[in-house]
């Protein structure tokens, strides 16, 4: 066999170093999973704010309303509580619907529901740990719904390892310091998040910081700590064993 | 034909009560009363109050000085009309058209029907039985004019008739004043002026007349036209009541069914029906019943609510088939019965000319019809603010497609947790006491630093709502060592005098 017709490690981690790294505003992925802690709400926040960045470029000539869906299922209301109106963005107060799934299974199908869905802007879903029912052909499944209907997902993965999925952006979210307010320096500021991504189809891996702006979504790229190739190396959890 | 019911309420309550005239509960003083600014006021009594001394109009205080055993039980006014609309459509079996006459009234059209029942007298012998089958005293009257009719079977004799040809004038001139439908206050002033029958108003030159009530333009106000309305030489409009019967499709089959397959085929076809009936209507269900009739005379219901008006006779079958699941066919179905019992006007819409733009997903309605079928109808909610500073309590929960309820403006606080927590949680919490900030706090097992602060906002207890022990509380949103992000609170003051120590709780996870 003719090894000279692979590519070499090398220029593996040059095409890598091609692809264009993921920045804000760059609205192409319809499933995303960002995994948190479940004893903190930066996960959800930080799903919340990558939709409205989303959002933002299609919503440029339309503005009228859509109203998103937030899915919990039962494990996720106890562990983080309810979403609540008055601590909402803005923009996304009064288009809020919430479904309060009892199990997994229940929350897959409000999930494929939502996605199939052409009236709702996006579909936030809250799943804590790693049921057994979201295996890799449901989330396959809610990939395809997704990117068929166009309605973008993000689920939010409480307290889960990292399993086997086909999302197409998966981020490891965790609350970062927030910026210094303006007037009182001992408060806690604008909110912002250290988000990894740590599997991306389009995009080379990366870590930021993610801050909200209010109007925006602003991120602060961080040097990384070791090069980027090294991904192809991970553990196979994140991935196909036959990629 | 004028039909006054002149006990409708009492003998509403009578009837619910499930006693005889004067007797079990009617035996005693009752009254009903309605909540008033002044307190609770008397709006109808039974004969035994009445006797005791209790007037509509009055006090219930007054009554209870007259008579202390008097029983009272919220009055009913919506219950009422209920009933007197439902009664009116029943009262079309006397003549084509009948109308309400509020609040305890019916007007029915007998014109050119007496034959039917053998006369006039006949004719309200008959209504005056039918009426009391039912247990409801009327008083009934027939007149060529609603307004003479109105007068006579309140303030005439029994079951009078007054014929076309005879006088109407005369006949009624011996009736009071009251009997022209005025309001109370023109009443007063006719009194004043020693007016008391109808009469007596003809006595005076009627421009005089004219010129006390010039600028009254309402007929309920001014003598003069109730007067031309009682004797026919002024038109008075009435406003029938139409019975809307619900949309209802049904199936009689040749052979009980008893598979799965074929009951879903019929319920098929009945959609396709229902379709069908609710287009020609340009309505669409908001609410569909099914029942199925067995072989043994056993009926299973099942109702079906829509989150908005639909016609789409594939998400009916679709969400039907999730609750067929079980019904226990015994030896089989002959008679399925489809009925909307809860309908909204659904314009005729065109279709859209891209076929793909409709087939591509589903539409709001129809997503939140199929969660709440699964996941039940409490699942799916929508948070709608509420008027208060309790945070727990400044949003409410309501069905996702109803309206946000009307209010002046929403209450602007100032900074708000994304999420929060059902029933906030007790943390341990190292602060200088009584009331300095709080330095670091346990919570789910795990020790947090605080590292930001900002607080405390102070949220008072709602006198008005809740207990005098309840304490106040000071919120802090807090930011600990890792960047987390809370909203704890304080639960009281150190000698507020409501209790030991105070607690401190978790409330919200912040952005």
């Amino acid at each position: 066999m003719d090894l000279s017709s692979f590519l070499t490690a090398g220029e593996l981690a040059s095409l890598g170093e091609q692809a264009p790294r993921w920045r804000p505003g760059l609205a192409d992925a319809r499933h995303s999973e960002v995994f948190a802690a479940g004893d903190e709400a930066g996960g959800a926040a930080a799903a919340l704010a990558l939709a409205l960045d989303g959002l933002r470029p299609a919503e440029g000539e339309q503005r009228e309303a859509r109203p998103f869906l937030w899915v919990q299922d039962a494990a996720a209301l106890r562990l983080g509580g309810r979403p609540y109106r008055h601590g909402l963005p803005e923009t996304l107060r009064g288009r809020l619907i919430h479904v309060a799934a009892k199990t997994p299974e229940d929350m897959l199908f409000a999930l494929e529901e939502g996605v199939r869905c052409r009236d709702l802007a996006f579909v936030i879903g809250e799943l804590a740990g790693n049921p057994r029912a979201l295996d890799f052909t449901a989330s396959r499944r809610l990939s395809l719904a997704a990117e068929r209907h166009g309605v973008p997902l993000y689920l939010v993965r409480l307290d889960a390892a990292r399993d086997l999925s086909s999302a197409r952006m998966r981020w490891e979210v965790k609350s970062a310091p927030s910026s210094a307010p303006r007037w009182n320096a001992a408060a806690p500021g604008r909110p912002s998040w250290r988000a990894e991504l740590f599997r991306a189809r389009a995009h080379a891996p990366g870590e930021w910081i993610l801050r909200d702006e209010g109007n925006h979504l602003a991120a602060d790229r961080l040097a990384a700590t070791t090069p980027d190739h090294v991904d192809l190396a991970r553990a196979a959890g994140d991935r196909p064993l036959a990629s | 034909m004028s039909i006054w019911l002149a006990r409708l309420a009492i003998d509403r309550w009578r009837l619910e009560a499930g006693c005889a005239e004067g007797e079990g509960a009617d035996a005693e003083p009752h009254a009903l009363i309605a909540e008033t600014a002044h307190g609770p006021r008397i709006e109808a009594a039974n004969d035994a109050g009445l006797a005791a001394g209790a007037r509509p109009e009055m006090r219930l205080a007054d009554a209870r000085a007259l008579c202390p055993q008097i029983r009272v039980s919220p009055s009913d006014p919506a219950g009422d009309l209920a009933l007197l609309g439902k009664l009116a459509l029943w009262a079309q079996r006397w003549g084509p058209w009948s109308a309400l006459d509020r609040p305890d009234g019916l007007l029915v059209d007998v014109t050119a029907v007496a034959h039917l029942f053998g006369g006039e007298e006949r004719l309200l012998a008959d209504a005056q039985d039918m009426f009391a089958r039912r247990g409801l005293r009327a008083r009934l009257a027939i007149a060529p004019t609603a307004g003479a009719a109105w007068a006579l079977a309140h303030y005439g004799p029994e079951r009078a008739i007054l014929a076309p040809e005879s006088d109407a004038a005369k006949r009624l001139a011996n009736l009071p004043v009251a009997a022209l439908r005025l309001e109370g206050d023109v009443l007063t002033v006719l009194r004043r002026l020693g007016l008391k029958r109808i009469g007596q108003v003809g006595t005076i030159r009627r421009d005089a007349i004219q010129r006390r009530f010039r600028n009254r333009r309402s007929p309920a106000a001014n003598p003069l036209l109730r007067m031309d309305q009682l004797l026919g030489r002024l038109p008075e409009p009435l406003l029938p009541v139409f019975a809307v019967p619900a949309p209802l499709v049904q199936r009689r089959l040749m052979e009980p069914i008893r598979h799965r397959e074929l009951l879903d085929q019929v319920v098929a076809d009945l959609a396709a029906d229902m379709v069908r009936e609710l287009e020609s209507r340009a309505q669409g269900a908001r609410r569909l019943e099914i029942g199925l009739w067995r072989v043994d005379g056993e009926v299973a219901l099942r109702h079906l609510e829509f989150a908005a008006a639909t016609r789409d006779a594939a998400h009916v079958c679709r969400l039907f088939a999730g609750k067929l699941d079980d019904v226990d066919a015994g030896f089989g179905f002959e008679t399925v019965r489809l009925r909307a019992s809860w309908t909204e006007p659904l314009p005729l819409a065109q279709g859209d000319i891209e076929a793909g733009a409709e087939g591509q997903g589903t539409s709001l309605a129809v997503c939140i019809d199929r969660l709440a079928m699964r996941l039940g109808e409490k699942a799916v909610r929508r948070p709608v603010p509420h008027p208060s500073h309790i945070p727990e309590r400044a949003q409410r929960w309501q069905a996702p497609l109803a309206p946000e309820p009307a209010s002046q403006g929403e209450l602007a606080f100032h900074q708000r947790p994304l999420k929060l927590l059902d029933r906030p949680e007790k943390i341990a919490v190292l602060y200088p006491t009584p009331d300095g900030f709080p330095r670091s706090f346990r919570w789910r097992g795990k020790a947090h630093d605080i590292v930001r602060i900002e607080g405390p906002e102070r949220i008072a207890p709602e006198w008005w709502r809740e207990r005098g022990g309840t304490r106040l509380r000071d919120y802090y949103r807090i930011e600990d060592r890792e960047g987390r992000r809370y909203w704890i609170y304080r639960l009281g003051l150190a000698g507020d005098g409501r209790g030991g120590a105070p607690d401190w709780f978790l409330q919200g996870l912040c952005a």
